[in-house]
C-alpha cells in the first residue's frame, strides 16, 4: 500500500498516454485527439516547460534576494499548464488563478510583464485584452464565475471562443465554483472547466476537499469530465482539445481534472516540510513532466544534446530579461494610487486626490 | 453608450413601473444591456419590476438565472469583460450577501485592478428599506456596506422620474453602480417625463434640495424622503422651516448642497433607516463637522434604525425614523425640549 492510497487520491484511473519513464502508451478514446501532433509540436512543448521552469525559479530567487515580495511557484505543474494553453485558439479567453505562469507564457504574457504585481509596483501586468487573459485571481474559485459569465457573452454573440477556467483542488470546496458549474450546465456555455489537482491547498491535501476524484464531482451538475495525468503534455493536449471541440460545437461545458503535483511550496511564505509526507516529493520528482517528454523525445530522434544547449540558453536569456526587468522597476509615483478607481469622474476621489497632493506637497524641498 | 433621440412624452407612473420603463428604454438603447436575476423572467420579478421585459427583448436578454447571488454577480462580471452592461437583480436587500465577495473585491476592483484596461459596468438593482411588514431578510438597508468600498458608486431613488432617469444613467456609467429602490414606495406615483438624452438630465451624482427651508438642514435617501417633506409640511405648522435634501448619491456623496445649506440654517440632522453605526448619516455629519464647523449652531444629529438586527415586522414602526422621530431630531437641533432633555411631551 502506498501513501496515496491512504491519504490523497489515486492516479490509476488518470488518462495517460506518456509514462513517467517516457513510453508512448495507447488509449483508444484519447489517441485521434492526439494523432496529429507531430515532433516539433512536443518539442515546443518541451521547450515551453523548460523555459517557465526556468523563469519561476529565476522570480523564486528574486523573492528570495528581496527583489520581490511574493512569488507562487508553478513547479511541477508545467505540463498540465502549457499543454492545455497550447490547445487553445488566440480569440480563446483565460481566466486563471495566480500560479498559471505557464498558461500566461503560451498566452504570449512577456516575462517583464510577470513581476511589476509580485513587486508590489503596479495593480496589474498586462492589459487582458492583449493576450487574452484575465487578470489573475486572488480570491479562491471567484474567477470560474467570471469565465462562465464570459461565457454566456460569447454564447449571445454566436462566436466560437471558448473560455477557460482554471482553479485547484481547493477552489472545487469554494462556492463560486459550484456556482459556476450549476450556471455553465443550465445555459450549456461554452466554458472549461480546468482543474488542477496538485494535492495540496497551502497544506490541507486534497483528501480535506474531496473525498472521491474531484472529476467525480463535475457529472452530477451534468458537465461531463475528464480526468488526466497532468504531468503528461500528450493526455493534457487531448483533454483539452475534447473539451474545446465540445464548447466550439455547442455541447456546452467540460471539466477537465488534472492530476499533477507541487513541488515547491504554496508561495514563497510557505514551508511545505511541515505538512509534506516523506517521500512524496521523491515520488513525484520521479513523474516530472519535462523529464519524461525529454526522454520521449530524445529517443525519438527527435531531441538532442544541440537543441537541449539551445533550449538552455533561451531559457537562460528569459531568465535574465525577467530579472533585468524587474530589478529596473521603480517604485511608483504617490499619486498615481488614486488613478483608475473609477472609469468616470468621481468626486470623493477628486478631493481626496488633491488633498494628498497638497500634504506631499509641504515635503517639497525638504530634506529628507 | 449612445443613447438614441428618444421623442419625450409624460406619463403618470409608480416608481416601479418607472423603473420598468427606464429598462425597457436602456435595453431598447443598447443591445449590450442584459437583465440577470431570479425570477425576472416569466414572472416579471416578485415585485414586477421586470414585468413584460423578457416578452419584448428574449431570454437571453433579459436571463432568469438560478438561485445563486454570487453566481449572478460573478457571470456578471465576466459578461462585463466580454463588453456587456449587466444590469442584476438582487431579489430582496437582505439577499445580497451571498454575492458580497463577487461586488467588493470583484466587481469594485477589476477597473484598478487591471489599470483601466477593464471596465465593469454592471448595475445591481436592489430593493431596500422596510415598512412592508416584511419577513426577516427582507426589510434590510445595507447601503454602507457599499459605500465603504471604493470602486463603488451608490445610488437610492425616491421617485418615480428619478427611479426613471436613474436607472438609464446608471446602466449607462461605465463604473458599477448600487442602485438602492425603495421598496415600501414602489406603488406611489408620480409624474415621469419618458424618453430624452441622458445628457441633458440632472447628473446621477448630485443631490437635490426638494424642499428649501432656513431653520433646519434634513438630509435623507429613499423611502424617507416622503417622511422628511411630511416632516417638515408639519413643522411649518408650528413655524419652523426645515430644508429637506435628497441625497440621490450616496458614493460619491455630493456635499455642496449640503454644505450650502448648513451654512444657512447651522442645523443638521441626518435620517436613515439603516443602523447608526458606521452609517451614512455618521459619515455625513463628520464631513460637515470638517467642512462648516464654524457654520454650526448645534452639533449635528442622527435619526437611524437602532443597532439591532431589523426586528420582527410588528415592532419596525419602533425601529425606522418616522415623521415624529425625525422632529424629535429637529427638536435636539433647536435646543427645543425632546427626547433626550427628559419629561413628556408638552
Amino acid at each position: 500500500m502506498t501513501m496515496h492510497d491512504t491519504f490523497l487520491l489515486p492516479l490509476t484511473d488518470a488518462v495517460q498516454l506518456i509514462t513517467p519513464e517516457g513510453r508512448r502508451v495507447a488509449s483508444p478514446a484519447f489517441d485521434p485527439w492526439v494523432a496529429d501532433v507531430t515532433d516539433a509540436e512536443l518539442l515546443q512543448m518541451y521547450d515551453d516547460m523548460v523555459i517557465v521552469r526556468r523563469i519561476d525559479a529565476e522570480a523564486t530567487a528574486l523573492q528570495r534576494q528581496g527583489q520581490l515580495g511574493l512569488w507562487p511557484p508553478l513547479l511541477g505543474q508545467e505540463a498540465a499548464q502549457i499543454a492545455s494553453a497550447r490547445a487553445l485558439a488566440t480569440h480563446d479567453f483565460v481566466f486563471t488563478s495566480y500560479r498559471e505562469h505557464g498558461v500566461g507564457y503560451v498566452r504570449g504574457v512577456t516575462p517583464a510583464q510577470v513581476t511589476p504585481v509580485w513587486r508590489g509596483v503596479a495593480a496589474s501586468g498586462w492589459n487582458p485584452y492583449d493576450v487574452g487573459m484575465a487578470a489573475p485571481q486572488v480570491i479562491i474559485g471567484a474567477q470560474t464565475l467570471h469565465a462562465v459569465g464570459y461565457a454566456l457573452g460569447i454564447q449571445n454573440d454566436g462566436a466560437d471562443a471558448v473560455a477557460v477556467a482554471y482553479f485547484g483542488d481547493g477552489a472545487t470546496s469554494e462556492g463560486d465554483v459550484n456556482e459556476a458549474m450549476v450556471f455553465a450546465a443550465s445555459f450549456d456555455a461554452p466554458v472549461v472547466f480546468f482543474c488542477q489537482n496538485n494535492q495540496w491547498a497551502i497544506s490541507e491535501p486534497v483528501s480535506l476537499q474531496a473525498r472521491r476524484a474531484i472529476a467525480e464531482r463535475a457529472p452530477g451538475f451534468g458537465i461531463p469530465s475528464l480526468r488526466v495525468d497532468g504531468n503528461d503534455v500528450l493526455a493534457v493536449t487531448a483533454a483539452t482539445r475534447i473539451a474545446l471541440d465540445r464548447a466550439r460545437s455547442g455541447g456546452g461545458p467540460t471539466f477537465i481534472e488534472a492530476v499533477t503535483y507541487r513541488m515547491g511550496p504554496h508561495t514563497t511564505a510557505d514551508d511545505p516540510t511541515r505538512y509534506r509526507l516523506d517521500g512524496e516529493l521523491a515520488e513525484w520528482r520521479a513523474k516530472d513532466p519535462i523529464a519524461r517528454l525529454e526522454t520521449l523525445l530524445t529517443d525519438a530522434g527527435a531531441l538532442d544534446d544541440d537543441h537541449r544547449t539551445a533550449v538552455k540558453a533561451k531559457a537562460d536569456a528569459a531568465a535574465a530579461e525577467l530579472r533585468a526587468a524587474c530589478i529596473a522597476l521603480r517604485d511608483p509615483e504617490p499619486m498615481s494610487m488614486f488613478d483608475n478607481v473609477y472609469a468616470e469622474p468621481n468626486s470623493m476621489i477628486d478631493r481626496e486626490r488633491e488633498a494628498s497632493r497638497r500634504y506631499l506637497a509641504m515635503f517639497e524641498g525638504v530634506e529628507a | 453608450m449612445t443613447t438614441l433621440e428618444m421623442p419625450v412624452a409624460t406619463e403618470t407612473l409608480t416608481l416601479g413601473k418607472a423603473i420598468n420603463a427606464g429598462l425597457r428604454q436602456a435595453l431598447a438603447d443598447d443591445d449590450k444591456v442584459m437583465l440577470l436575476g431570479e425570477d425576472i423572467g416569466t414572472l416579471g420579478g416578485v415585485y414586477r419590476i421586470t414585468d413584460g421585459l423578457q416578452r419584448d427583448f428574449g431570454a437571453r436578454r433579459v436571463l432568469d438565472t438560478p438561485l445563486a447571488e454570487a453566481g449572478i454577480l460573478g457571470t456578471a462580471v465576466g459578461l462585463a469583460y466580454r463588453g456587456y452592461r449587466p444590469v442584476c437583480e438582487i431579489q430582496f436587500d437582505g439577499f445580497i450577501y451571498p454575492a458580497f465577495d463577487q461586488i467588493v473585491a470583484q466587481v469594485a476592483k477589476l477597473h484598478y485592478r487591471t489599470q483601466g484596461a477593464v471596465r465593469m459596468p454592471i448595475t445591481v438593482r436592489v430593493p431596500f428599506g422596510g415598512g412592508i411588514g416584511a419577513a426577516e431578510h427582507h426589510s434590510e438597508s445595507p447601503e454602507a456596506y457599499f459605500t465603504h468600498t471604493s470602486g463603488l458608486r451608490v445610488v437610492a431613488v425616491s421617485n418615480p422620474q428619478d427611479a426613471y432617469t436613474m436607472v438609464r444613467q446608471a446602466i449607462a456609467s461605465d463604473d458599477p453602480v448600487l442602485f438602492f429602490e425603495p421598496k415600501r414606495r414602489y406603488h406611489v406615483k408620480g409624474e415621469v417625463v419618458l424618453g430624452g438624452s441622458l445628457s441633458d438630465a440632472t447628473p446621477m451624482g448630485s443631490a437635490r434640495v426638494v424642499r428649501p427651508g432656513t431653520d433646519v438642514t434634513l438630509v435623507v435617501h429613499g423611502a424617507l424622503v416622503q417622511t422628511a417633506v411630511d416632516a417638515a409640511r408639519a413643522a411649518e405648522a408650528d413655524g419652523t422651516s426645515i430644508e429637506v435634501i435628497d441625497l440621490r448619491s450616496l458614493s460619491p456623496i455630493d456635499y455642496d448642497p449640503i454644505v450650502a445649506s448648513v451654512r444657512k440654517t447651522g442645523r443638521l440632522v441626518v435620517a436613515h433607516e439603516a443602523p447608526g453605526q458606521g452609517g451614512i448619516g455618521a459619515e455625513i455629519c463628520a464631513s460637515i463637522t470638517e467642512r462648516c464647523f464654524g457654520a454650526l449652531r448645534h452639533s449635528p444629529v442622527r435619526v437611524t434604525g437602532h443597532d439591532i438586527p431589523y426586528p420582527p415586522s410588528k415592532l419596525e414602526k419602533h425601529h425606522l425614523p418616522d415623521l415624529d422621530r425625525i422632529l424629535d431630531g429637529v427638536d435636539r437641533v433647536l435646543d427645543r425640549p425632546n427626547s433626550l432633555s427628559g419629561g413628556p411631551l408638552a
